[in-house]
């Protein structure tokens, strides 16, 4: 008995039974083992063919040869529909910029007391975060026809549960004392809302404004694919023509674009915070 | 006197400019926006009137006869997810640590890392699906690239930010004492970082299943694929069947894979 209190054996398993190094390694071996057989698996039924992937880049001569030359013809075109995108993009944006300030504040616990309300407005807000972008734009052009006002309602939502939910979690995280010390001086709700939450969240709300309209020159590009306007409708119209050089054009004027949008947004977002 | 207003805060007049033009050029951005966006408001108001009645009460009528074979493909959605942030997050791991300055100790090595992952970033995935379309023809293996490729570009931007940030003192300790690089990358370096790569590459897979019901679109196997035949057909109560089953599996895997990650970190 002495023993085991001062001096357990190695292999005692009942002194620490989640340091077993034994069992951590078993533990370790069955997870792995468990992701292996969802690879094996998975990569059946979707038939993972590594052969098509050589056999594909032996034949990259033939592709470049489809994507080479790049044709500049549809460089005007591109350019203007491009625009088009940045619109829809900043439209989108704005809108939903403007319409999350309430909702982010019912969706937040420590402003928002009514339970069912913070609740019902969450489980909405999860259920438009779940949609894929393009499944919106294919109801919203579905509803306005094909054109960009279609993708800009789709923009709108779908950037809209994006915003709400990490302001509403930016709200959650506020210091609370400045409010509660302007309710006992008698401020009413928009006061304490106005004074008190909007100078503490002001900055990571324009950051996220900026990153949702980063994200929406991104999804503009893709909705298009489906008739709702921007450079990707000229990009699914080449692409099913098979005007393979024209399609290379496109996606490196996206390209640029992305970048070039990415890095203004990534600085004023590092200068305001 | 019982009017008189608390002492205004002084602004520097470069502060002033500065925002009067910052302010000036955000309403040009607008005005140019709005007047220039090619919008028949009329057109879109009236297609909305006799639309609505057609779209958005068969949405919410699921067609349940066709729920074997949607959810049949959202399974397939899933896969090609899997299979793809699997093969991205081991991708990423070499591209991390090329990226990573306290890896290389190399600015230039670092930044060309950093490069290569922001260029991976900028391609929407279905951009990169129709290109694997145009490789390996229209099947869920294009679009398994196209989400692996596409992840590796976020994932190994975390997975650098994640090295960057790592004890290096435990690397010194370890140099100082001998060991070779093999021994520090296995005993001091991996250790420290593998439980956030996993959290991130949960949370990318997450990402990919989002992204991935949309690659059948463009041919790449999936969901998509159904999503392509009910707009085709203006078939909304398909459509509304297909949603159901995307939130529902979305939602689901969004919990489970929040419930590893807290187990994890």
């Amino acid at each position: 008995m002495a023993n085991k209190i001062n001096k357990p054996g190695l292999n005692d398993d009942v002194y620490a039974p989640m340091l077993s190094p034994w069992r951590a390694k078993a533990k370790i071996s069955l997870v792995f083992f468990i992701i292996l057989f969802f690879l094996w698996y998975s990569s059946r039924t979707t038939g993972v063919d590594f052969g098509d992937l050589i056999m594909g880049f032996t034949n990259m001569g033939q592709i470049i040869d489809k994507l080479f030359p790049i044709n500049m013809d549809v460089l005007g075109p591109a350019f203007d529909r491009l625009i088009e995108t940045i619109h829809m993009a900043i439209i989108a944006s704005t809108f939903s910029t403007i319409i999350v300030i309430p909702v982010s504040l019912l969706a937040a616990n420590n402003i928002t007391q009514n339970w069912f309300i913070y609740n019902a407005t969450r489980l909405i807000m999860n259920i438009l975060r779940t949609i894929p972008d393009v499944v919106l734009a294919v109801i919203f052009v579905g509803i306005f026809g094909t054109g960009p006002i279609g993708g800009i309602v789709a923009l709108f939502i779908f950037s809209l549960g994006i915003l709400a939910k990490l302001i509403s979690e930016t709200v959650e995280a506020i210091d609370m004392q400045p409010i509660e010390a302007m309710r006992a001086s008698g401020a009413n709700t928009i006061q304490s809302i106005a004074y008190g939450v909007m100078p503490q969240v002001a900055p990571q709300f324009t950051s996220f404004a900026l990153y949702v309209f980063e994200i929406n020159i991104r999804a503009s590009v893709v909705i298009g694919l489906v008739g709702a306007g921007g450079i990707g409708q000229l990009l699914m119209s080449q692409f099913s023509f098979n005007n393979y050089g024209a399609v290379m054009t496109i996606i490196l004027v996206i390209f640029v674009v992305v970048v070039i949008i990415e890095y203004i947004s990534t600085k004023i977002r590092e200068a305001i915070i | 006197m019982a009017n008189e207003q608390p002492p205004k805060k002084h602004i520097p007049t470069e502060k002033k400019i500065k925002r009067v033009s910052i302010a000036a050029a955000v309403l040009v951005m607008y005005i140019w926006t709005f007047m220039s966006i090619d919008i028949d408001w009329k057109e879109a108001f009236n297609r909305f009137a006799s639309n609505y009645n057609v779209v958005v009460p068969q949405l919410f009528s699921p067609n349940w006869a066709r729920a074997g074979e949607v959810i049949e493909k959202m399974i397939e959605t899933v896969f090609i997810a899997y299979v793809g942030s699997l093969a991205a997050a081991i991708l990423a791991v070499p591209l991390g640590f090329l990226a990573a300055i306290n890896m290389t100790n190399n600015r230039f090595l670092s930044t060309v890392g950093k490069w290569i992952l922001s260029a991976v970033r900028a391609f929407p995935e279905i951009i990169l699906a129709i290109m694997f379309v145009v490789v390996v023809g229209p099947n869920p293996f294009a679009g398994i690239l196209a989400i692996a490729i596409g992840s590796t570009g976020m994932l190994g931007k975390l997975y650098a930010e994640v090295l960057e940030s790592i004890d290096m003192n435990v690397v010194e300790a370890m140099q100082a004492n001998g060991a070779n690089k093999i021994q520090i990358m296995f005993h001091g370096i991996i250790p420290q970082v593998i439980p956030e790569f996993l959290s991130y590459a949960i949370y990318r897979f997450e990402i990919d299943v989002r992204a991935s019901t949309i690659l059948g679109y463009v041919g790449a196997g999936g969901i998509g694929t159904m999503i392509f035949f009910a707009y085709s057909n203006r078939n909304w109560s398909d459509m509304g069947m297909i949603l159901l089953v995307i939130i529902v599996v979305v939602t689901l895997i969004d919990y489970g894979s929040t419930y590893i990650r807290k187990r994890i970190v």
